[in-house]
């Protein structure tokens, strides 16, 4: 069997962890290759061992037979191996073209000679169905055509083994599909492909095997062809993972958050949120849904005080909290999971346990005259680790950082909930995350419904929308155009809406 | 193997080798220099430059510890600032105005009573320093001014400002220097005079080294500040500003205020400094009002950075640099032009401050090396 790389018995630590434990992953030529995993299963530190930006402790790789030594990026390259990051590594004031050749620029006498590039560029996007505009600038097109910018830097160097590391997480479902298209027409044209991902729809749609990680090990590699969904789910998590979301009946009960006549913006910039009116009740999941970039973020800053409101009112339980601080609502009862966690909902340079006292180090329970209580506090993060399982090399003193995002996020989920909150804000709560902590938070979202508690959901993802609320509020350029049950309603109907298509004349707020 | 293995995992073990090892390495660069400047005498001057402070005996000893208290407090001033997330480049400019503080109270305000005119002084540069640093905080918090311009800019308006008060003020115009402050406002010396001096031929006569106990207030200071920020809710709070703004403001901590705060507290805690140094008496140093930026605010830097931030650190790190210091000026006993003495000290100094590469890298090393050789063992053995 003739493979075009073969990684052999890797294995790699790092202080406290196994990060790769003995794995074995052999690649074909032509073939789509996706490797799945948890977050934290290794993935990325297996690809970045192929891409020389670690060294491993054990094993070793093999180009088309022969041993080689990747000791850095560059190696890699000169081997013909390309890395689409997760986060481009674009210049943003530059153009698609000088991005495209940054770092092998043709030159003559220590000049640019940037036609040359500039036809090879656009055989390159001719030949593979990568339509960009060289001369447009990154910062002003879409995060889809950014990552076909990757792509043809690869195409560009001649690369032969192409590595997406989780390459749908920032784009919409059209963009998806677009990039499934041409993750093909390269794989046809007789390139390599390893796919990371742990979208297991993705996987079944474009690769033709798949190896499976998890926690460090190999589990096993498989043809998609032959294998479920709920096969790959299975060796993945090393549980069945249930995916009908069971819901238990709960009546709504009296209105927690009102939010009336909500505007945000306007005096001098454009306005993001307009005229917004809602109500979340005791035992609701309301989620508001749409398309990126339509007002959400704005609204959820304003909800949440991290933004100033040009007018309107916020009420929690019948209470006006529209011009209190943020501390001041979060002693009202609003706990929020924010957007970005690196931004919002950590403070990455803390260890596991300051972060998790982040909104209530200043209790009484935690501080006495304004010395912290450390033994308290240590206890606490211990119990909320256990509650929520919160995995991490070192414990509770683990630095934030060091941490992988699914257990980032639960950290932050473990911390919301736990303060009991009256309203519970969530955002986008699972981007990002594998299908086993994906359950994990819409169980905690769920139980906190049934506690009596309300939850405001926004979410992008539509399944997520259909499956968990109770009623869906769709947002299209910064207002609310329609509200949908999730019972009756379809997903064409909710995308219409989405699109701005579609709208309901709304005269008052429910 | 296991032992150092150990070792290696203790923060503050990895924090003072590496402090170590880049003070060996600057002092070999600095040896490097003075080889190409004096090649003859490189060598003594090498061994006077090590006894430092021990040349000139308990004296000396007691020179260093005086030159060393500004020094801590700069260095606490950066170096708390840069916990917080800010960089304080302006401890020279909050430095002189609290030296001027203290000075002009202690010519003028002769009639506080004797017990509290050095207190009342000192509190005075403090404030006065915390003032200067209020500014460029403000700029910062409210209107998005990076606060390395600012506190540049506020270095030179000191500078000048403080150059112009002592002159109208209390300037002694035959020395050029500023007058000596009232008897009651001369810090005490708190028992430090009875260890270091030297004796004057057989006759019991002492020559005093300067010391006084505003090492003791230094020393107290640092500790202080390293319970707040490590122990305290208001640490905790300023240091999570420092860390992400964004999580602090979300968390609920008023980040504007935070910012201030902790500009207010690096600005007073230089005052403080420029207090201590002056307030020694005759034979202690005076403001000169030269146009000259106060040498004891930049080297608050190389001191916090040696130091790596760390209070405890930053204590041992001022003796360091104090005590380096001094060691070049007795360099001048040998044929060393003065400038390439303060070339060489710089050397040692900044050589040094690369703690924080060293930090990073040494650890590293040493684990990647023992982790080879293990693997090289366990090969060994199947």
């Amino acid at each position: 069997m003739d493979y075009v790389i073969e990684m052999l018995n890797i294995t790699k630590e790092f202080p406290g962890i196994i990060a790769n434990d003995n794995i074995t992953l052999q690649l074909k030529k032509g073939e789509i290759h996706a490797l799945l995993g948890e977050n934290g299963a290794g993935k990325s530190t297996l690809m970045s061992v192929l891409f020389g930006l670690y060294q491993p402790e054990k094993g070793t790789i093999k180009k088309e037979g022969k041993e080689v030594k990747i000791n850095d990026p560059n190696a890699a390259n000169a081997l013909g191996i390309g890395m689409v990051h997760q986060h481009f590594k674009l210049v943003h004031n530059f153009t698609v073209l000088q991005n495209i050749i940054l770092g092998v620029e043709t030159t003559h006498n220590g000049l640019l000679r940037m036609d040359d590039a500039r036809t090879k560029v656009v055989s390159l996007s001719k030949r593979y169905g990568l339509s960009v505009d060289p001369d447009a600038l990154i910062q002003d097109i879409t995060v889809g055509m950014q990552q076909r910018v990757e792509i043809l830097k690869m195409l560009y160097r001649d690369n032969e083994i192409l590595i997406f590391d989780e390459p749908t997480a920032v784009l919409t479902p059209q963009e998806i599909d677009e990039l499934m298209k041409i993750m093909k027409d390269l794989a046809a044209e007789g390139k390599s492909i390893l796919f990371i991902t742990h979208k297991l729809n993705e996987i079944k749609e474009v690769a033709d095997r798949c190896t499976v990680l998890r926690k460090g090990k190999l589990v096993g590699t498989v043809d998609v062809a032959d294998t479920s969904i709920e096969q790959m789910s299975e060796m993945m998590v090393g549980r069945k993972i249930d995916f009908a979301v069971e819901k238990a009946d709960v009546e709504p009960g009296e209105p927690v958050l009102e939010v009336r006549g909500l505007t945000v913006g306007g005096k001098h910039t454009k306005k993001s949120v307009k005229d917004v009116s809602f109500t979340v009740r005791k035992g609701e999941i309301v989620c508001i849904a749409g398309i990126d970039g339509n007002g959400q973020s704005e609204l959820v800053y304003a909800l949440t005080g991290l933004q100033p409101i040009e007018k309107g009112q916020i009420l929690i339980n019948g209470k006006d909290i529209t011009h209190l601080s943020i501390r001041k609502r979060n002693a009202e009862g609003m706990s929020h999971i924010p957007e970005d966690r690196h931004k919002h909902g950590l403070v990455l340079d803390y260890s596991l346990e300051e972060n998790l006292v982040l909104k209530c180090y200043y209790t009484p329970i935690f501080q006495k005259n304004g010395f912290l209580k450390f033994q308290k506090i240590n206890e606490y993060a211990n119990c909320l680790i256990a509650k929520y399982d919160i995995r991490s090399g070192q414990g509770a003193k683990t630095i934030a950082r060091s941490m992988s995002g699914g257990n980032q996020q639960k950290a932050i989920v473990a911390r919301e909930i736990d303060l009991g909150p009256e309203i519970l804000i969530a955002v986008q709560p699972t981007r990002g995350l594998d299908v086993g902590a994906i359950e994990y938070i819409h169980k905690q979202l769920l139980s906190q419904r049934e506690e009596g508690k309300a939850v405001l959901l926004i979410s992008l993802e539509l399944d997520e929308v259909m499956d968990i609320s109770d009623r869906i509020l769709v947002i299209y350029e910064g207002e609310i155009v329609g509200e949908l049950d999730p019972k009756t309603a379809t997903l064409q109907e909710l995308g219409l809406y989405m699109a701005g298509g579609k709208r309901d004349e709304r005269s008052e707020a429910i | 193997m296991i032992l150092l293995k150990k070792l290696l995992n203790i923060r503050g073990f990895n924090n003072a080798t590496s402090s170590i090892v880049a003070i060996f390495a600057g002092l070999l660069f600095g040896f490097i220099i003075l080889l190409i400047s004096n090649p003859s005498q490189a060598v003594d001057g090498f061994i006077i430059i090590l006894k430092g402070g021990f040349s000139t005996g308990g004296k000396g000893m007691g020179q260093v510890m005086y030159f060393a208290t500004p020094l801590i407090l700069t260095g606490l001033s950066v170096g708390f600032a840069f916990k917080t997330g800010l960089f304080n480049i302006g401890a020279s400019g909050q430095f002189i105005m609290g030296a001027f503080a203290a000075v002009y109270i202690g010519v003028k305000w002769t009639f506080i009573p004797a017990p509290f005119h050095w207190m009342v002084a000192l509190l005075a540069a403090t404030i006065v320093g915390g003032l200067w640093a209020l500014i460029p905080g403000l700029l910062k918090a409210y209107l998005n001014v990076h606060e390395v311009i600012s506190t540049i800019m506020m270095n030179y308006i000191g500078m000048y400002l403080a150059n112009f008060l002592v002159k109208s003020t209390v300037y002694d115009s035959k020395k050029a220097l500023s007058m000596n402050v009232a008897e009651s406002a001369v810090l005490p010396k708190g028992g430090l005079d009875k260890i270091f001096y030297n004796p004057i031929g057989s006759s019991g006569a002492v020559d005093l080294s300067t010391v006084n106990s505003g090492f003791y207030i230094a020393l107290v200071v640092a500790v202080i500040m390293f319970i707040v920020l490590n122990k305290t809710t208001f640490g905790y709070e300023l240091k999570a500003c420092g860390f992400n703004q964004n999580a602090s403001k979300y968390a609920g901590i008023n980040e504007k205020r935070s910012i201030v705060l902790s500009m207010v507290i690096a600005g007073a805690l230089a005052g403080l400094g420029g207090g201590l140094l002056y307030l020694s008496g005759a034979s202690g140093r005076h403001i000169k009002a030269v146009d000259v930026l106060a040498a004891e605010g930049f080297n608050g830097i190389p001191v916090a950075l040696l130091g790596l931030s760390n209070p405890i650190g930053i204590i041992f790190s001022a003796i360091f640099i104090s005590y380096i210091t001094l060691g070049g000026n007795y360099l001048q006993t040998l044929n060393f032009v003065p400038e390439i003495i303060d070339v060489i000290i710089a050397c040692v100094i900044y050589f040094s401050a690369f703690a924080l590469l060293f930090r990073n890298i040494l650890p590293r090393l040493l684990k990647w090396r023992m982790d080879a050789a293990e693997i090289k063992n366990e090969r060994g053995n199947e």
